[in-house]
């Protein structure tokens, strides 16, 4: 197992990129889920202010 | 008759943010399925290298993350023609929403080329022809990004991007050749269409499956970021509005 880690010596270079790539990968699914969200809100705030306004 | 009406109807905005939103779980979780396998394998079932060791696990993420960001590229520039010739509107929501995607893969190239580089090289970055090609990728993508951000009216700034993103294709051809037309440091391909792979398959397969999970990712997150624009492009329809308060119909 602790030689799993260490990956032979190179840990640093290989946890690094795969612990990289993790981050990159999540951050694509949140910003689109986040930019959804906040979009749809937008979309009924200005919708329900041009109703009060007629 | 069948294509023709297939085309039309996916070429709907409504029927695609319907569609779309039906199958993003699906491919998200099939997408989630292979990533995850495909680590595995390259982490724990694959040997390590008779040369570099247990530093070329690096490759399960480098390689599937550098043709992502050609192919990405290639989707992105076609879907941009389709939109700035036929003036069809949901190839100019794909070609804008692939862009950030596109970019994200080349970006990871590059960073785990570089982790990659170091301990068998010696050095973060070299200047040569193939690194260089797919940093000036990166900064296509950037460039696309900007400018679509920059122009008011979304579809002009889909047109004005479609050109820039077809003149930069001709790094394309650029980046895969560049390992053969020049002398450089980094190493041929190991896997070409012709000729068999260099690499056992106990290392091709899991590299494989995770060039078909990254091929899925950005199928799952394009639909996402593309149902976002016509979200944002179509705010003022009829059926966008009746989706965030059906009570109003």
């Amino acid at each position: 197992m602790k030689a799993f880690f260490e990956m032979g010596g190179y840990a640093f270079h290989v946890w690094t990129s795969y612990g990289i790539a993790l981050v990159v990968l999540v951050a694509n699914l949140i910003a689109p889920a986040l930019q959804r969200r906040r979009l749809l809100a937008d979309i009924a705030r200005k919708l329900r202010r041009s109703r009060r306004q007629r | 008759m069948g294509i023709v009406r297939f085309i039309h109807q996916t070429g709907s905005p409504q029927y695609f943010y319907r569609i779309a939103g039906l199958w993003i779980p699906w491919l998200g979780g099939l997408t989630a399925i292979l990533i995850l396998a495909g680590t595995i394998g390259g982490l724990v079932f694959a040997p390590p290298d008779y040369q570099q060791g247990e530093s070329y696990r690096i490759i399960f993420i480098h390689v599937p993350s550098a043709w992502m960001s050609m192919f990405v590229y290639m989707v992105m520039a076609v879907a941009g023609l389709l939109g700035l010739v036929w003036r069809v509107k949901m190839a100019e929501v794909l070609a804008v929403s692939s862009a950030p995607i596109g970019a994200s893969f080349t970006f990871l190239a590059l960073v785990t080329g570089s982790l990659w580089g170091k301990p068998m090289w010696g050095a973060w970055w070299v200047w040569d022809a193939r690194l260089t090609s797919e940093l000036i990728l990166l900064f296509l993508y950037l460039g696309v990004i900007a400018l679509y951000s920059a122009i008011e009216d979304k579809r002009v700034a889909a047109r004005a991007v479609a050109i820039l993103a077809l003149v930069g294709v001709v790094n394309i051809p650029i980046i895969h050749y560049s390992v053969e037309w020049w002398n450089t440091l980094h190493q041929p391909a190991t896997i070409t269409k012709l000729d068999k792979p260099s690499i056992h398959a106990s290392m091709l397969i899991p590299l494989l499956i995770m060039a078909l999970g990254f091929k899925l990712f950005f199928a799952t997150t394009v639909l996402m970021r593309a149902r976002c624009e016509v979200l944002d492009r179509e705010r003022n329809s009829r059926w966008v509005q009746s989706l965030v308060e059906p009570q109003s119909e």
